[in-house]
């Protein structure tokens, strides 16, 4: 059995950043690499030849629509289903064949908590423990640490029932740190939480990065993934169709500025003095979001000032641009 | 489809560990809802029933019927266990899925639910075992060997339970297995009267059904005598319960591991 660390977040580790800004990690070997991943499930193939590689220290995002095989690239790296092909190395071990070796280095937040309700918050981690051949009286000993940092200090005996969704949520942190991981994978780990809650959460994430973790997270929430990922893939249809830096990414696939043209006249705009001005221009509802190079966003935002039936909004363009031009804006359902 | 026999880790006494501190919580209330309904049975009918009837098998109705309600009330217990709460476990709660991200395989989880689910069926067969030797039914020691036979009874329909719960959509679908299964084992395998009162052609089928070897087991033991064909009512009970937790291991994986 592995010894458990002093503490769940010990001092930051060299070379590692500050709490509240989120900076490239220097080159260590690899935590989780994954190459030329493929599955399918009834003939249909969800992953396409996907491959990625964390460094450690790092956190790596997977950002796609519904569908486009997050969760089982997720399941394949943790060895809960097997691939058809590729190669899959984790925290040093081979996935699928060492598997269960490998989760013994690694912590997992599920997109739907799957916390113990009839136990109370201290027995949810003491069992949990348990499951890594962990003795009663070592995971005692991490509690007060582990629930200090989820921020539920003094709840031990509290009942999950009297828990909000917010404190569920960082309580399935904490357990995913009960074996003090060297990996964290969390899949969509604030859907459903109310902006306190995800700020919270935000946090806490941010800390762990700063005492050295590495993190896998899959999301569709653009603000998180800028946030937290110092790189990130975009994927869609099984596919990685992006990879990079948040910024890099920005810089690379899409113009810099973006006007956002509202109003009731904003279609008919758009279909006519808005396409022969604007290179690139995309209509959703009654939106319009013109694509420009710095330059121009002086000459069309004066030129929309003479229309009075219309709105603008002149912001940088962000995640969600490139996120929407990679994968299109029809549902994904 | 993953036919490979079941790989047994240590960890799997953990999966045990946590049932077994869900039910520390409610034991009382749980106990006692497992022994009130097959006494209800055995008074009703045993009192009740019995006073009408001769001597049955050569013993008193109540002495007859108190080691078929040993075996029913273990066959039930498992039944519950593994099909209700191992399904709630499973699909409701996915309390399941949670062990698995920690270094626990399926066959772990299915190994734990299988020998929780038989603790369980153990106790409630224990209890009226108990029971029915303070009420003086039971006169020889001969009924000590009762004990591994409950427990293989535990093992042998908790096994099956977790099959119809590996295929189980909804706990709509539990109804068919009792309906179908438990329900009619409960009545044609001499729980309630001797397997010889049916029709030959209906003695044959009942007589091959797990709940039959039990009660042959079962019955003479408690009244102090040994069971004929002991060895191949035990192979039976053995043979069923190791190909029902291969079938339900292989049916488990196809559903959660694909």
């Amino acid at each position: 059995m592995a010894p458990l660390g002093p503490a769940v977040v010990p001092a930051a580790s060299q070379g590692a950043c500050a709490a509240d800004q989120v900076t490239m990690p220097g080159r260590g070997p690899g935590v989780l690499t994954v190459a030329g991943l493929r599955k399918s499930y009834g003939g249909r193939e969800v992953v396409k030849g996907v491959s990625f590689a964390l460094a450690r220290g790092e956190c790596y995002g997977l950002l796609g629509p519904n569908g486009a095989g997050k969760t089982t690239i997720l399941r394949c790296c943790l060895g809960l289903t097997s691939a058809e092909a590729g190669e899959i190395r984790m925290v040093g071990e081979a996935v699928p064949e060492h598997a269960r070796q490998a989760r013994m280095k690694v912590g997992v937040v599920p997109q739907f908590d799957n916390l113990d309700p009839d136990f109370t918050v201290a027995e949810n981690l003491l069992v949990f423990g348990r499951y890594f051949g962990f003795q009663d009286i070592e995971t005692r000993r991490r509690i007060p640490d582990l629930l200090d940092f989820a921020g539920l200090a003094g709840k031990e005996k509290a009942r999950l029932a009297s828990l909000s969704g917010g404190m569920k949520r960082r309580l399935t942190l904490a357990r995913a740190l009960v074996n003090d991981p060297d990996l964290l994978v969390l899949d969509e780990p604030t859907t459903g939480l109310d902006p306190q809650a995800r700020h919270l959460i935000w946090e806490r994430l941010k800390h762990l990065l700063s005492a050295g973790k590495t993190i896998l997270l899959t999301t569709h929430f653009m603000d998180e993934a800028e946030r937290l990922c110092h790189r990130l893939a975009i994927l869609d249809e099984g596919r990685i169709v992006a990879e990079g830096a948040p910024r890099e990414l920005i810089a690379a696939q899409i113009e810099p500025q973006v006007i956002e043209v509202y109003g009731e006249d904003a279609p008919g705009w758009a279909a006519g003095e808005g396409k022969d001005c604007v290179r690139r221009l995309e209509l959703s509802g009654e939106t319009a979001f013109c694509y420009v190079e710095d330059k121009d966003v002086t000459p069309l935002m004066a030129r929309l000032a003479l229309h009075s039936g219309l709105r603008a909004l002149h912001r940088p363009a962000n995640l969600e641009d490139v996120f929407l031009k990679l994968t299109g804006r029809e549902l994904r359902d | 489809m993953d036919l490979s026999p079941p790989r047994l880790s240590w960890r799997a006494i953990a999966v045990w560990r946590r049932n077994f501190l869900v039910w520390r919580k409610m034991a009382i209330p749980s106990v006692l809802g497992n022994l009130a309904d097959p006494m209800i049975y055995l008074f009703g009918f045993g009192y009740g029933l019995g006073g009408l009837l001769p001597r049955v098998g050569g013993v008193s109705y109540i002495a007859f019927l108190a080691s078929g309600t040993v075996c029913a009330s273990t066959m039930n217990a498992a039944s519950f266990e593994a099909l209700y709460s191992a399904f709630s476990r499973m699909h409701v709660q996915k309390t399941w899925e949670a062990i698995l991200n920690a270094p626990v395989a399926l066959d772990d989880v299915l190994a734990g639910e299988w020998f929780w689910a038989t603790a369980k069926a153990a106790l409630s067969g224990l209890a009226i075992l108990v029971v029915v030797t303070a009420l003086g039914f039971v006169s020889s020691p001969l009924a000590l060997w009762a004990i591994p036979v409950i427990f293989l009874t535990g093992l042998t329909f908790s096994a099956l339970g977790l099959i119809v719960t590996a295929l189980a959509p909804s706990y709509d679908f539990f109804m068919y297995y009792f309906t179908l299964f438990v329900t009619p084992m409960m009545l044609a395998c001499g729980v309630f009267f001797p397997l010889e009162q049916l029709p030959p052609a209906l003695q044959s089928i009942a007589g091959a059904l797990p709940l039959s070897h039990a009660v042959r087991l079962v019955r003479p033991l408690l009244l102090g005598e040994i069971p004929g064909n002991a060895l191949t009512h035990v192979a039976a009970l053995v043979a069923t319960a190791g190909a029902a937790f291969w079938l339900a291991l292989v049916l488990t994986r196809r559903r959660l591991l694909n």
